[in-house]
């Protein structure tokens, strides 16, 4: 439950290289310059020079091997500052299918391309106004050795920068079933795909996909046709733990911001974080991060090992990341006033990758229910 | 065989050695008996076992584990006090050995106390001999503490006290009282000292208050021209405050691991099975609400036990902890009587089972958890201006 050597080294490497390179500044001009893109590609390539691509990759895949600890920690430090990139979808998604379910050469192809940032990836899922991993439409029929996919998919994470997608699609059954799934490899330049950047409030790359008959080979199915529920579950549950802990950065440091404003703000010839109604608020909002602390390492940690109640443990960690993240930043407009309505300000950064982040691969009311169930209730 | 030995070598020889000495010693009749908690605890089972048990326990050290083997603990470090929980937990044991002067007054004791008084007092608490009781809240002093009255005059040869305390938990059974009494009134915090007391000295006179559940184990305590030896102070006159806050340190650590997970008295999901109709969702919906809340501060109780052992300044301040556990514990009483519904409403008697009156006296009582040990309102406070930096 406590950073090891080596994790607080890569905590601090990550401290640094946000502070001094992604400043939440960085994502003010990023919605000038690459907003389609929905991320900086020289960032990027910062992060694949240190290593952070191939983080949670095996080293037998020629990853570094941190687990997604290693990974978590890394997110936590991005989430601080907002620093949007397909590193999380690209490195502990995608990697974690392919690694997964991939057979020699699917892996041989790709996983080295990703370790070096030079290939970027998305999970094309939800069809739907919510995340719905078992309400998959979006056909697979397998013609002639190759498979033609036909469908849509919304709001594909980090979809526009991405050269591969893991697509879910059907193969048997109704939407809903949790059986007759597939996942392909799809190439973004893939005659038949298209892929519309949509403009979400957090500036975040987000984006719809069109398949009118795409044509596969055989070799882009991965692993086995009609099951591929389980390695599903396991790689969204990668990227959820993850994200949350990248959801706790951003709920440390919105907090923090909130707390110095406290400290310095003078209203009625006194600092306004003297006055008690606001200190209890504050201190309510310091028990719930810490929950959220304990519960994103709980997750981290159940994954890496393999604990056979780790799904429970990821949704909880997501419902207490989306819970605390959107009630801190809400309480970081309020507690700042008029100043926090404003574009100038930070608040509001805050708030909208709040409303984002819960929302992906499940919202707190998903994963509580997700965890009530787990739990027998 | 003997109880082994603090100084074994590895953990494992340790484990296995104590293994074989809870076989020998844990009589079989008690197991699965609730978790102690004041020291006054009902007792289920042969009070001979208890007794035999109580006395093993006392013997190894074991009734507290981390003390020095000269104040009668076993000297273990924190590895193999946690070995320790987890045999005992494995084979449905309890430490016999609890209450106040265990969890307050002894690591207060080894650090502010003179080698006489540790060694005086120490050793009938680890082995579970004496009770303590706690003379700090008065009419006049609850959440500000430091306004406490208790006159305590310099005698000469001793120290004469009058006035009153409330709030003091089995003072009508306990043996002996540390308490914080006013020999100072020019000042505030610097006006207070720290002294233990014998409970049977003449003048002290003890009252239970009977409580919204109807159990009465908090007393008012009276004290009428008591004469207390000049040896019973601890640390420098004046100078309790300091003193007592470390204590109240402890008081909130150990009522923080308490309560939540390792107090548990039912599991809701057993409860909802048994009372909650399928259809229902709104209840369901809080339940589930709760259950995450409590697991992440279980989270948080395991990853500050983790910081601790590695020496880390833990990350969670107990201001914030205790009123997590509150929180979880009063939450779960809450949901419990909406689950049994009509059937929580009962006093006594038929028709209502003993689990249901059980756990409505437990909704009563747990009302409490954010009144004692510092309410709500002042962890909040000592959170804000403490650990979170904002201006008084």
């Amino acid at each position: 439950m406590i950073l090891t050597e080596e994790q607080q080294m890569l905590r601090d490497a990550a401290q640094g290289w946000v502070s001094e390179r992604a400043p939440v500044a960085a994502l003010r001009s990023l919605r000038r310059e690459h907003a389609a893109l929905g991320h900086d590609p020289a960032l990027y390539r910062e992060m694949a020079e240190m290593g952070w691509t191939g983080i949670a990759v095996p080293e037998a895949d020629g990853g570094f091997g941190f687990g997604l600890a290693g990974a978590g920690v890394v997110a936590e430090q991005l989430g601080r500052n907002l620093v949007g990139s397909p590193l999380l979808t690209t490195s502990v998604v995608v990697a974690g299918a392919i690694e997964l379910a991939g057979n020699a050469a699917q892996k041989q192809q790709w996983l080295p391309a990703i370790v070096a940032g030079e290939a970027r990836a998305a999970l094309a899922i939800d069809e739907g106004n919510r995340h719905d991993p078992a309400g998959i439409a979006l056909a697979a029929a397998a013609q002639d050795g190759a498979w033609v996919l036909s469908g849509s998919k919304q709001a594909v994470f980090e979809g526009p920068a991405a050269d591969l997608f893991v697509i879910v699609a059907r193969v048997a059954g109704q939407p809903g079933d949790e059986t007759g799934l597939a996942l392909f490899l799809c190439p973004a330049d893939t005659p038949g795909l298209t892929v519309t950047a949509m403009e979400q409030i957090d500036s975040r790359g987000c984006a719809r996909l069109d398949l009118a008959e795409v044509r596969l080979p055989a070799d882009a199915l991965l692993g086995e046709a009609g099951n591929a529920w389980p390695v599903l579950t396991e790689v969204l549950d990668r990227g959820r733990a993850v994200l949350s802990a990248e959801m706790l950065g951003s709920a440390q440091q919105a907090f923090e911001t909130t707390l110095e404003y406290l400290r310095t703000r003078i209203q009625f010839d006194q600092p306004i974080g003297s006055f008690q109604a606001l200190q209890h608020r504050a201190a309510y909002l310091i028990g719930q991060l810490e929950l959220t602390r304990s519960a994103v390492i709980g997750a981290l940690r159940a994954m890496d090992q393999g604990a056979a109640d780790r799904a429970r443990l990821v949704s909880l960690a997501k419902a207490m990341a989306g819970k605390t993240l959107r009630k801190i930043a809400q309480e970081t407009v309020q507690l700042h006033g008029g100043i926090g309505m404003t574009d100038e300000h930070d608040a509001g950064l805050y708030l909208k990758r709040a409303q984002v982040a819960d929302m992906t691969w499940g919202n707190e009311a998903f994963h509580r229910q997700r965890y009530a169930r787990l739990a027998g209730l | 065989m003997n109880a082994p030995a603090a100084n074994l070598e590895t953990p494992d020889a340790f484990r296995a050695d104590l293994r074989a000495w809870l076989e020998e010693h844990f009589p079989a009749s008690l197991r699965g008996h609730p978790r102690l908690l004041g020291g006054h605890d009902a007792l289920h089972g042969p009070a001979e076992d208890h007794a035999r048990w109580k006395a093993a326990m006392a013997d190894a050290g074991y009734g507290a584990p981390r003390w020095p083997v000269a104040y009668g603990g076993a000297g273990l470090n924190a590895q193999q006090a946690d070995i320790l929980a987890e045999e005992l937990e494995r084979i449905g044991a309890f430490s016999p050995i609890a209450g106040l002067g265990l969890m307050m007054l002894g690591p207060t004791l080894l650090e502010y106390g003179t080698e006489e008084q540790k060694l005086r007092h120490l050793p009938p608490i680890a082995r579970g001999e004496l009770s303590w009781c706690q003379g700090f809240s008065e009419p006049g002093a609850g959440s500000d503490l430091a306004s406490l009255r208790l006159r305590c005059e310099d005698a000469g040869d001793h120290w004469l006290l009058n006035g009153q305390k409330i709030w003091t938990s089995y003072a009508h059974l306990a043996d002996w009282c540390f308490c914080l009494v006013r020999t100072d009134t020019t000042v505030k915090h610097l006006g207070i000292s720290f002294l233990l007391i014998d409970m049977r000295t003449p003048g002290i006179e003890a009252r239970p208050i009977k409580l919204i559940n109807g159990v009465s184990h908090f007393c008012e305590t009276f004290f009428n021209d008591v004469r207390v030896p000049k040896d019973g102070l601890v640390g420098e006159v004046n100078h309790g405050w300091t003193i007592a806050k470390r204590l109240l340190q402890h008081e909130r650590s150990g009522l923080s691991a308490q309560r939540g997970a390792k107090a548990k008295t039912h599991d809701l999901v057993e409860l909802a099975g048994r009372y909650l109709p399928a259809d229902e969702t709104d209840l369901r919906g809080r339940l589930a609400d709760h259950l995450l809340q409590d697991h992440a501060y279980r989270l948080t109780l395991e990853r500050r036990a983790a910081e601790a052992e590695a020496g880390m300044t833990p990350s969670t301040p107990l201001s914030v902890l205790k009123n997590i556990g509150s929180d979880v514990a009063q939450a779960r009483a809450e949901l419990a009587m909406e689950l049994t519904g009509l059937n929580g409403l009962g006093w006594a008697g038929e028709p209502y089972s003993p689990l249901e009156l059980e756990l409505t006296s437990h909704w009563l009582y747990s009302k409490c958890f954010s009144i004692y040990g510092g309410s709500y309102e002042v962890q909040n406070n000592i959170t804000a201006r403490r650990e979170l930096g904002l201006p008084a």
